[in-house]
């Protein structure tokens, strides 16, 4: 009988080891599995007995996100604050129980939960948790001055569209504005109100700066005037001559004004002709580079990818071509794209601001495109720095010798040219206009890229402002761009 | 058997994470334990050192833990101990002399091993709880006699066997007569209340018993697939049992299914298979090393109860959150010592009825804890059965350390005998 005691023993010990098996593979080899389970509250939950890290902008003081505690069936749990409301919504984002996270909020999660890879943060973060304190992360120091930001949220108050300021020489982002906006505090309980808003756009929730769509309008004479030049193929003397318009597929295509009696120079140089936005002009250039030339500066620049950022990628877009909401690529861009229209910011491109921010600060950085950043550090709880913002150069997409000279012609623009509205006393400010037709009568979108002072730029700025009725980009963008840039450089 | 000591001052340890009030609750529970040592070095002297502070070990985390996730029910379960400890005493007082003449009354705890059984089925008292009809009531007390049969019925079939084991190995009908009429109600009984866990392991240790006394492997491969044929036919007629194995194969559903219990289409995880999936995420969340103990996440942010009996069948889902891989396994690991601890005593006892009984209970003990955390694990289909020692439940700590009681009294008599 013993041997059947045994046996029975070893039976009863194999069926606990099983247990210890299964409890195995649900603690190690499925935890990742179960842990993305959309159903799964206990993650959730947990992320709640965290402190997260505090975002400041770029002054350290000015508290963007922070917590408050609650007890809950005693359970300590944070919920987050955000004291500036609806002025960085749109970088900051959200992180709520209910409609989980967005922004920077999302994308720096692991940073902001101390779950991040860094040595010391895993270390600290384990002792936290063996000491059964509560886990804290870490604090994100933005580069976005608060002052200037609140100055362009408040240029766009009743507006539709955005304001992007970067710092050409680093990339740094020092404004990153959208009307309209949302409430982060409201998204947990109240959603519904957090994302109704009177303006005609709609869309609150979208950050314009990074996800918005525009025509560019004569904004991308920049970089059509850089693959004008860069190729060698034009200087900013070479002569042209307008009539008024230019001929295209047989059919005149004509400059802006007037339908009847378009703006017409007749004789004029590549200089004046970008000082005044002439269509016609850049129609020829078009024709004479061809659009797969001009598409092909685009691409230097950044178009057709999905600009850097340290915000959620999908949270950005990339510029370019669009055929039915798609980005177009085309395959035989001489054929299938109309090269005169393309030059002067029509066909069917569609650009962000952060894109067009990023061409004004190349050409104000001589060239050399900086990868746009926001975040200036990274700090433990303990006051200890573990990231800060190291400059990248993202690429350079047109020489230094074509920097130079569109600067010299976007100095000009704003001088006696389109964008006068921008000219800021004592400072020299280099820009460019665009306005570009929505299809319906007389409204229209309205843009400026610029920056300034030209001889040593300190800020590059792209202002989108939506629908403005018989608006043009000299007349309602270029004053935006003026007040911030005033604010910053004076 | 110093070891009870340390084992209660771990207890002690355990219970001032949660509380420093509650240290005059962890002293009264280690006088108990220790009136509770008293009382076996008095009346089994040569008992197994260990299975007593194994228990008390097991009794101490489940206490721990209740009264981290609802401490009222810790104050129920605690009075629930003490009456366990005292039926373990009278137990031991009552038969210290020779436990062996419960063998002469083994058709009474057949029968009444049957009469408990079908206890819950009568009308006023019986109680249906979570679709099984388990309990019986008297007021607020509540009570699963399935618990307390299945002491009888391993004596039972310990006693028959003994007496039988010669004959039955020759397989002649008459002798398995009165087994299969007690093995068929029983089954009757636990298909009308549809307790399938219980019907496993009454089945489980039937078998291994069966073993043990005839040594022939083919009872047991026969009665492997008479459980299956039965399965399966249960399985084709009761759709209770096909909703457990739906749950069981597909706890997870990517689209909305038909959900019996709003009558509205869901996705299954929010229906019928809420408790194990959640168990799950529960289990999965403890990782390597676990929350800590307090420290785990049992509720909703918005405070109510993560997982639906997480007391009772569910604590095995809490324990693994809060202390993660290496302490679930050291808690598997010490179910396994007491395991190998009746084994031991049944392979030292020196008749066929002491062994017998000893491998019953202990086969028994390690089955009921594999059908539950089995179910937890989705090693099996789920079905409710408490966890021995630890799940909250006073029929469950009565009924074990009335087991407990069992295997001490086999063991002093083997060790007796052996040091002679």
């Amino acid at each position: 009988m013993n041997k059947q005691v045994s046996q029975v023993g070893v039976a009863a010990l194999v069926l606990l080891a099983a247990l210890i098996v299964g409890t195995t593979y649900w603690q190690t080899w499925a935890n990742a599995g179960l842990a993305d389970r959309q159903d799964n509250e206990i993650r959730l939950v947990a992320q709640f007995t965290i402190k997260r890290g505090k975002i400041y902008a770029a002054d350290g003081r000015t508290l963007l996100a922070t917590n408050v505690k609650k007890k809950v069936a005693g359970q300590t749990l944070y919920f987050r604050r955000y004291p500036t409301g609806p002025l960085f919504a749109d970088v900051v984002g959200y992180s709520t129980q209910s409609r989980n996270r967005s922004g920077l909020e999302q994308s720096y999660n692991d940073f902001l939960t101390g779950s991040n890879a860094n040595l010391d943060t895993v270390v600290r973060s384990t002792l936290d948790k063996l000491r059964g304190s509560t886990v804290t992360g870490n604090d994100l120091v933005l580069t976005i001055q608060p002052g200037l930001q609140a100055l362009s949220r408040r240029l766009l108050q009743g507006k539709c569209g955005a304001v992007v300021a970067l710092e050409p020489s680093t990339g740094r982002v020092l404004a990153m504005a959208t009307n309209p906006t949302y409430n982060p505090n409201l998204i947990e309980r109240h959603f519904a109100q957090a994302t109704r808003t009177t303006a005609p756009c709609g869309a609150p929730l979208l950050n314009r700066a990074t996800a918005g769509k525009y025509q560019p309008g004569s904004t991308f004479k920049m970089v059509t005037a850089s693959a004008a030049l860069d190729t060698g193929r034009f200087t900013p003397e070479s002569p042209f001559y307008d009539p008024g318009y230019c001929i295209e597929y047989g059919k005149r295509v004509r400059n802006a004004g007037n339908p009847e009696a378009p703006e017409t120079f007749f004789n004029l140089n590549l200089t004046t002709a970008f000082e005044h936005s002439v269509n016609s002009v850049f129609c020829n250039i078009g024709k004479t580079l061809g659009a797969g030339t001009v598409l092909s500066y685009a691409d230097r620049y950044g178009f057709y990818s999905v600009p850097p950022l340290e915000t959620p990628e999908n949270e950005r877009v990339a510029s370019g071509l669009y055929d039915h909401g798609r980005l177009f690529r085309p395959k035989h861009p001489d054929t299938q794209v109309d090269p005169g229209r393309l030059a002067f910011g029509q066909e069917r491109l569609q650009v962000t601001p952060l894109q067009m921010a990023m061409v004004a600060a190349t050409i104000a950085n001589h060239g050399v495109e900086m990868r746009p950043q926001l975040i200036e550090r990274i700090v433990s709880p303990g006051g200890h720095t573990i990231t800060h913002l190291q400059p990248d150069r993202l690429a350079q997409p047109i020489k230094r010798q074509t920097a130079d000279e569109l600067t010299r012609m976007m100095e000009l623009a704003v001088e006696g040219g389109t964008g006068t509205e921008a000219r800021i006393t004592g400072i020299r400010v280099a820009g460019k206009t665009g306005t570009a037709e929505t299809g319906r009568a007389n409204i229209n979108t309205t843009w400026f890229a610029a920056f300034a002072p030209a001889d040593d730029p300190k800020i590059a700025i792209a202002v989108v402002v939506e629908n403005q009725v018989n608006g043009f980009g000299g007349s309602v963008a270029a004053p935006i761009a003026r007040q911030v840039m005033e604010a910053l450089l004076r | 058997m110093l070891t009870a000591v340390g084992f209660a001052s771990v207890y002690i340890a355990r219970q001032d994470v949660i509380s420093t009030a509650s240290l005059t609750y962890a002293g009264f529970f280690f006088l108990l334990y220790l009136a509770a040592h008293l009382v076996a070095r008095y009346t089994v002297p040569f008992a197994d050192p260990y299975l007593l502070p194994i228990a008390g070990l097991l009794a101490a985390i489940g206490l721990t833990e209740i009264y981290r996730l609802q401490p009222d029910d810790a104050f129920k379960q605690g009075v629930w101990i003490v009456v366990a400890v005292a039926l373990f005493a009278l137990t031991l007082f009552l038969l210290r002399y020779d436990y062996r003449r419960l063998e002469s009354y083994k058709y009474i705890f057949g029968l009444t091993a049957i009469a408990l059984l079908l206890l819950p089925i009568l009308p006023l008292i019986g109680l249906t709880v979570n679709g099984a009809r388990l309990w019986v009531h008297f007021g607020a007390l509540r009570f699963q006699p399935g618990e307390l049969a299945k002491i009888a019925l391993i004596i039972f079939l310990a006693g028959y066997m003994r007496e039988k084991r010669e004959v039955l190995a020759q397989g002649r009908l008459k002798d398995w007569g009165p087994l299969l009429v007690i093995w068929v109600l029983a089954m009757l009984v636990l298909l009308e209340t549809r307790d399938l866990g219980g019907g496993l392991l009454y089945f489980g240790i039937f078998l291994a018993m069966l073993y043990v006394a005839t040594s022939r492997l083919a009872y047991v491969a026969a009665g492997l697939g008479l459980f299956l044929v039965g399965a399966v036919g249960v399985w084709k007629v009761t759709p209770h049992v096909q909703e457990r194995v739906t749950i069981w194969l597909h706890p997870w559903t990517g689209s909305k299914v038909y959900c019996p219990l709003s009558g509205q289409p869901e996705l299954r995880q929010n229906c019928q298979s809420f408790q194990l999936v959640k168990s799950l995420y529960s289990i999965g969340h403890g990782g390597y090393a676990g929350t800590g103990l307090g420290k785990g996440t049992v509720n909703t942010i918005d405070g109510h109860p993560l997982i639906p009996g997480a007391t009772t069948d569910f604590i095995y889902s809490v324990l693994s959150q809060e202390l993660g891989l290496v302490g679930a396994a050291a808690l598997v690991l010490v179910y396994m010592i007491f395991v190998l601890r009746g084994m031991r005593t049944a392979l030292l006892a020196q008749d066929g009825f002491s062994k017998l009984l000893a491998a019953g209970l202990t086969f028994g003990f390690a089955l009921q804890t594999f059908i539950i955390v089995g179910g937890i694990l989705r090693l099996i289909p789920l079905t409710g059965i408490t966890l021995p020692f630890v799940s909250y439940g006073g029929s469950s700590v009565v009924a074990n350390f009335v087991l407990l009681a069992g295997l001490l009294l086999v063991s002093n008599r083997a060790n007796r005998e052996a040091l002679r």
